[in-house]
């Protein structure tokens, strides 16, 4: 057989293999270092305020995530409705385009932007999760909807293009795949909402990232808690019934917006994000402008952002290999319940907070990246793997112990696990680029530097870049996974 | 659709209690708890001062103040030399109304871990080079501007030329924290922050110590938006002024911390925008 022969037989570990090999090759460009000389005391305060948690101002507790909530729900109601509306015209290369970009861009990323106009204000938070979540349901929809028989419609009502006709056909037929879906984006919602806190909207994240930074880990863990609570309660409390209730109220306890300045918005969008020899109309000069843009800033952390996903996804592959044992009945037992709460635990932790943990753990470098981003997602498809492998049908008198896992189910779940893995690069580039706000050199670092300095130009074309990237990155996986034949878990996708 | 969405964006906007109410922010250059202790306090005496409500706004960033500043969603903010020039460029009609006594002659100090062998000296000692280092927050003066404006006097290099590796902590507070616990072997901090830390033992002062302090150099201010007469009512602005020029209650100072507030202008700014135009940190 010849080598080539060898390989094409083999499809995912020749694809595995590349994946590594670039993984590799790009870990000595990352700049990966342990600064603190012993981070084992810090870390078990931190254990040890997870032990105890306190808070001692319960109003204050109280209104963040009532904010942070709030913020969930009408972001997620707006984004249902303009998604819906969207996915009925999703077969326009425009709308796709435009949802696309919408959801290339981070919730970080839009908030940012939608600070520069609205402030601090509920309309910011809400916005920020929004819009990316429209281009997100508006594909979700869309593909769920085209699943879907058209034997009822051409029955009830042939040849005829009206909302009754979509009501009691294809949507009635995408119910129960539609609510399902949107309770597990709920949670995603509730993620980003926490997660705008770090930039300065009152959530849950507001006083998390104080907390952590303080060093005062008891009261962060409270809130920590009381947010794992909120994730873990999420099927007993969001009643489709009562959604609506929620929604009413959601609107009502949101914090108080300042007027909008329209000439302030007029001018965001027309002057300040365009360098200023384009305002004069000096073409020549912006296009050296943004030449000079491109290789001195852009190119160089647009690498660095993928070098650091590439390693990050290798990482997340490790993990996954020996992480979903524990949370497998055919591994553990009984025990598996106990590996089954650990994953949850993990994957519900936002990476932006567990990098900015590890950062304040081992100091500033690619290394507290590169741990956040393997253990959420790997933890995420290590989840997904293990209810995986208690599906599969194994034989009566299957190996047991470490050789079960060997020969067996690795090799069984491989392909699939892979798939998964492939799917969740995209979300990795999009969070790398994001974890620049902590202080690592991606993409994230520049756009914070630029806002810093009211660079909007610069911030505009950096974060234009990101999302460039990210449907890059989005693309080559759907390319990749194609040749899989698999399709992908919602669970995987996204967030 | 449009209807409903019109309708519920006129609900955001419509929240009540945003017009008559005189809001502030500050620059969140220490540890946040401080900040809202501090600076609840000093919105208690300004609503007794002024006989409007107020109300302290906080944020989490040097950027994030500007911004709430320039959006009018604050009136007057406790900004540093820097987001002050910031703020008032974007800003037209904005006034510097007063300073800390000690902002007239403000410093940072560089700081280093002692397991460097770096003690206190008359000039920095060029073995700082190709060690880690990290300032504060990006926007800020003492933290940022003026430290690399008299690193670039001194050794005539970029920050990242320099050193190893350069950080930005975000914050003071956050400096001493790193460098006293070796993430970073050197940093520079605001003195103030420094001293008043130091006085309340939060420094370990076998494993962090001063070993440069710098020139004198202007900092810290009040700055009130140009519009404020006219909607709190003429003479406001003036009010404001003395309210905070007579501020002279030892706890309120002491939480800044400040000997006194004295009238300060837009002038006499100048000097940290030529800094920053030189660093090319301002366009």
């Amino acid at each position: 057989m010849s080598l080539t022969g060898f390989w094409r037989e083999r499809p995912n570990l020749s694809r595995a293999l590349l994946f590594a090999a670039l993984a590799l090759v790009s870990l000595p460009f990352l700049d990966i270092e342990l600064h603190r000389p012993d981070p084992w005391q810090e870390l078990g305060r931190i254990g040890l305020g997870l032990l105890q948690p306190r808070w001692d101002d319960a109003a204050s507790l109280a209104q963040a995530v009532l904010y942070t909530l709030a913020f969930a729900f009408c972001a997620v109601t707006l984004a249902v409705a303009a998604g819906g509306v969207l996915a009925l015209f999703y077969h326009r290369w425009p709308v796709r385009v435009a949802c696309a970009a919408t959801r290339a861009v981070h919730e970080l990323f839009w908030g940012l932007l939608f600070m520069q106009f609205f402030g601090l204000s509920a309309l910011t938070g809400v916005l920020a999760i929004a819009l990316p979540f429209s281009g997100i349901f508006a594909r979700v929809f869309a593909d769920i909807f085209a699943e879907q028989s058209t034997l009822p419609r051409q029955v009830i009502a042939p040849g005829r293009v009206s909302l009754s006709a979509l009501c009691y056909t294809t949507l009635a037929q995408a119910w129960p795949q539609l609510t399902s879906y949107l309770r597990y984006r709920f949670e995603c919602a509730l993620r980003s909402s926490a997660i705008l806190g770090f930039i300065g909207l009152p959530t849950v994240g507001f006083h998390l990232e104080s907390a952590f930074r303080q060093g005062d880990y008891a009261e962060a863990a409270c809130l920590l808690w009381v947010f794992y609570v909120m994730i873990a309660t999420l099927r007993w409390w969001l009643d489709r019934r009562l959604i609506p209730l929620y929604c009413l109220i959601a609107f009502f306890v949101l914090p108080p917006s300042p007027p909008v300045s329209v000439s302030l918005l007029g001018e965001f969008v027309t002057r300040d994000i365009w360098p200023l020899a384009l305002r004069e109309g000096d073409y020549i000069g912006a296009l050296a402008w943004y030449a000079q843009e491109v290789t001195r800033v852009v190119l160089p952390a647009a690498a660095y952002t993928v070098m650091l996903s590439l390693v990050a996804l290798a990482a997340a592959g490790v993990v996954v290999l020996f992480l979903f044992p524990i949370a497998s009945r055919v591994c553990v037992g009984r025990l598996a319940i106990a590996g089954h709460a650990l994953l949850v635990f993990v994957r519900s932790t936002p990476e932006l907070l567990l990098a900015f943990v590890f950062l304040l753990l081992v100091g500033p470098s690619a290394l507290p990246a590169i741990l956040a981003l393997a253990i959420h997602n790997g933890g995420l498809v290590s989840y997904l793997t293990a209810r995986e492998a208690d599906r599969l049908p194994l034989r009566a008198d299957h190996a047991h112990g470490i050789n079960l896992w060997a020969y067996e189910l690795v090799p069984r779940l491989f392909p699939r696990m892979f798939a998964l893995l492939l799917y969740r690069w995209e979300v990795m580039m999009r969070e790398s680029a994001i974890l620049g706000i902590l202080g690592v050199a991606t993409l994230g670092f520049y756009v914070d530097s630029a806002f810093a300095q009211f660079r909007m130009d610069r911030a505009f074309l950096l974060i234009a870049a990101t999302a460039l990237l990210n449907i890059a990155a989005d693309a080559v996986s759907q390319r990749v996974n194609r040749g899989l034949r698999f399709e992908a878990d919602a669970l995987a996708r996204d967030c | 659709m449009k209807r409903l969405l019109s309708a519920l964006l006129l609900c955001l906007f419509a929240a009540p209690g945003f017009a008559a109410t005189f809001t502030f922010t500050a620059i969140p250059d220490e540890d946040e708890s401080r900040l809202v202790e501090r600076f609840g306090k000093v919105a208690d005496y300004l609503e007794q001062r002024l006989g409007v409500e107020v109300r302290y706004l906080p944020v989490k960033s040097y950027p994030a103040a500007i911004t709430a500043f320039r959006l009018n969603q604050v009136q007057l903010a406790w900004f540093g030399g820097l987001s002050g020039v910031q703020a008032r460029r974007l800003v037209p009609g904005a006034q510097a109304i007063a300073q800390g006594y000690e902002d007239q002659f403000f410093r940072s100090y560089f700081i280093a871990n002692t397991s460097t062998g770096l003690t206190a000296s008359e000039q920095l000692d060029p073995s700082i080079g190709g060690r880690t280092f990290t300032f504060g927050a990006k926007g800020s003066t003492s933290g940022r501007l003026m430290p690399e404006f008299f690193l670039r006097q001194q050794f005539g290099k970029a920050p990242e030329a320099l050193f190893s590796r350069v950080g930005f902590s975000g914050d003071h507070s956050m400096t001493i924290a790193q460098v006293q616990a070796g993430v970073y072997a050197l940093g520079v901090v605001n003195y103030l922050v420094w001293e008043s830390e130091l006085a309340a033992g939060k420094i370990d002062t076998d494993k962090v110590r001063v070993i440069w302090q710098t020139p004198d150099y202007p900092d810290y201010q009040w700055t009130v938006r140009g519009d404020v007469d006219a909607v709190f009512g003429v003479g406001f602005a003036d009010k404001l002024r003395a309210a905070l020029l007579e501020m002279d209650d030892p706890a309120l100072l002491e939480a800044f911390p400040r000997k006194s507030f004295v009238p300060a202008s837009n002038a006499d700014y100048q000097p940290i925008e030529d800094v920053a135009r030189e660093l090319d940190l301002l366009q």
